[in-house]
């Protein structure tokens, strides 16, 4: 289990987390359709480090960007966000 | 090769049982192939047989970068069955359950293929309906499937909780008797002795770390022993098909998540099917030295780290509890995980890629064990003539962008299979 470094509460168990999607599948409201298609149906998949969206479900409910090695498992950063990261 | 038999066998009890060979040669690589193979799981190596034994090529590598059958192939839970009910599915998984029934003689290595019968639960008025229309759409294909009352699930398993008041009361089954499970390390090693008796050099410890390019196709790869030639190359490398796509340029409708499994210590038979809830998510059988088998749910979050994290495996034993409170008996003996590919419909790709002279075979979530005979059958025929094969032809990695989609469970374009 991972421990994670809520921006809000500081460090939690994992089980209190729940992760939703990468920062690659984000769609833009506005998106080209050919742009759309990529996010919904690719990722970068990268056997290294990603950006990811998870929410602290169990605890401040609130979203946040979790930087993480794919591997490892080492979170190298953890961020808020707020509706401007969805722009 | 000489054949494996009664007859051999004895003859070794006679002479200390020092005749036997190595099973597959240590071959060199060579400086070009006419087919390599990346990836020697269970899917390569029948990809790699097949190509010789059905298409003649006498040409052919399979680069393993670590040991044949050390990824999901010895990692699974080995469950064999074609009970699906989207038709290029169960049609698909269908040819694979035939060819399995055959497949010891095929390949004179026993890979203890056992049709104990594949039954999924079901635990509300919901389920049954969704199970006897499941069991329809595999009959209309000619594919058995049996709609089970309570009291036949009960005599079946009579270690199920099957009390009204269970945490996950139990109201019938659908039961698929042709299904059942085999020997995952045996299927590799069978593939990999058949293969190499027909000439395919297996080549083991050689990663693949780029491709060679000419232009818009690939004319080689980059491995760690060194540059190697190809007049096509088939990448067959599951949890790692996105970062060996990737080697090329492409970006795949794939996301890599483990997958763990666990076994207990060996008892008596006590599991005499395999058991499924899809409903929860869960799967129990026994093995033929006693462990009984169980697995669950993948920890859905993208890893390639080939090792879980507890608090899935909670879930799953939860789960095999509620549902067998006799396991709660038996000490767990090993854990362990695999990378899968989880696809964003839950079927597998299976055909040619945007660039020239390289293919994919992935995106097996965490059930193409069952494929492995179905996948090397059509994958070799797509690697030898460069076209699909009727059974494969649905799951080309094109099917996102048609809209055309194989998404058995209906859950849309998320990592995602049942
Ligand atoms: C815990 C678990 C339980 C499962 N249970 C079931 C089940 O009950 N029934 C079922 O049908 N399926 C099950 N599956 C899924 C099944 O195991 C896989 O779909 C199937 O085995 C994939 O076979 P493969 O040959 O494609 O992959 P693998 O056996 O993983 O082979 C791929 C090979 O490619 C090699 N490779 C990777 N990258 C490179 C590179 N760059 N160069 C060279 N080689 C490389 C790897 O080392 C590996 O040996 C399960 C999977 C897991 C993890
Ligand atoms: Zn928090």
């Amino acid at each position: 289990m991972m421990l994670i470094p809520c921006p809000h509460c500081g460090p939690r168990a994992q089980s209190e987390f729940i992760y939703e999607r990468t920062v690659d599948s984000v769609v833009p409201l506005d998106a080209p359709s050919q742009e759309a298609m990529t996010k919904l149906f690719t990722r970068n998949n990268p056997r290294g480090v990603d950006d990811e969206i998870w929410r602290h479900t169990y605890g401040c409910r609130a979203w946040m960007i979790l930087t993480r090695h794919r591997v490892t498992n080492e979170i190298s950063g953890c961020r808020a966000i707020g509706p401007e990261a969805l722009l | 090769m000489s054949r494996y038999s009664a007859f051999s066998l004895l003859r070794g009890a006679l002479t200390g049982h020092r005749h036997w060979q190595p099973a597959w040669r240590d071959p060199e690589p060579k400086s070009h192939y006419d087919i390599i193979i990346i990836g020697g799981g269970g899917h390569g190596l029948a990809t790699a047989y097949y190509l010789a034994k059905v298409h003649g090529l006498k040409n052919i590598a399979v680069l393993e970068k670590g040991w044949i059958g050390g990824g999901n192939t010895g990692r699974n839970t080995t469950i064999v069955r074609s009970n699906y009910r989207l038709e290029p599915l169960h049609n698909l998984f269908e040819f694979g359950l035939k060819l399995w029934h055959g497949l010891s003689d095929e390949l004179n290595y026993n890979v203890m293929f056992s049709p104990r019968g594949a039954m999924f639960l079901g635990h509300s008025d919901a389920d049954m309906v969704k199970l006897a229309e499941r069991g329809d759409a595999m009959r209309c294909d000619g594919i058995d499937a049996d709609l089970m009352t309570r009291a036949e699930v009960a005599k079946l398993e009579p270690l199920l909780d099957m009390s009204r008041d269970a945490r996950f009361p139990i109201q019938g089954g659908l039961i698929q008797r042709r299904g059942g499970t085999a020997r995952h390390d045996a299927v590799a090693w069978g593939y990999a002795r058949g293969a190499d008796s027909l000439g395919v050099d297996i080549i083991q410890e050689c990663e693949v770390t780029g491709f060679v390019r000419d232009g818009d196709a690939v004319v080689g790869v980059e491995t760690t022993r060194g540059r190697i030639g190809a007049g096509r190359v088939g990448i067959c490398v599951a949890g790692h098909s996105g970062h060996v796509a990737g080697l090329a340029g492409l970006k795949l409708p794939v996301e890599s998540q483990t997958l763990q499994a666990m076994v207990t210590e060996g008892v008596k038979p006590m599991i005499n099917s395999v058991i499924m809830s899809q409903s929860l998510h869960c799967y129990i059988s026994q093995s033929d030295k006693g462990g009984v088998v169980f697995g669950g749910d993948p920890d859905n979050w993208p890893s390639y780290a080939q090792r879980g994290h507890p608090m899935v495996m909670e879930g799953a034993v939860a789960q095999g509890l509620a549902l067998v409170p006799a396991l709660s008996r038996l000490r767990m003996v090993r854990t362990w995980s695999g990378v899968t590919d989880m696809s964003f419909d839950g079927a597998p790709i299976i055909g040619e890629t945007p660039v020239r002279n390289l293919f994919l075979n992935g995106g097996w979530c965490y059930g193409g064990f069952k494929a492995t005979p179905a996948s090397g059958w059509t994958y070799a025929h797509t690697l030898a003539t460069g076209k699909p094969h009727a059974l494969n032809a649905p799951f080309s990695l094109d099917r996102f962008e048609r809209g055309a989609t194989i998404d058995e469970t209906g859950s849309g374009p998320m990592p995602n299979s049942r």
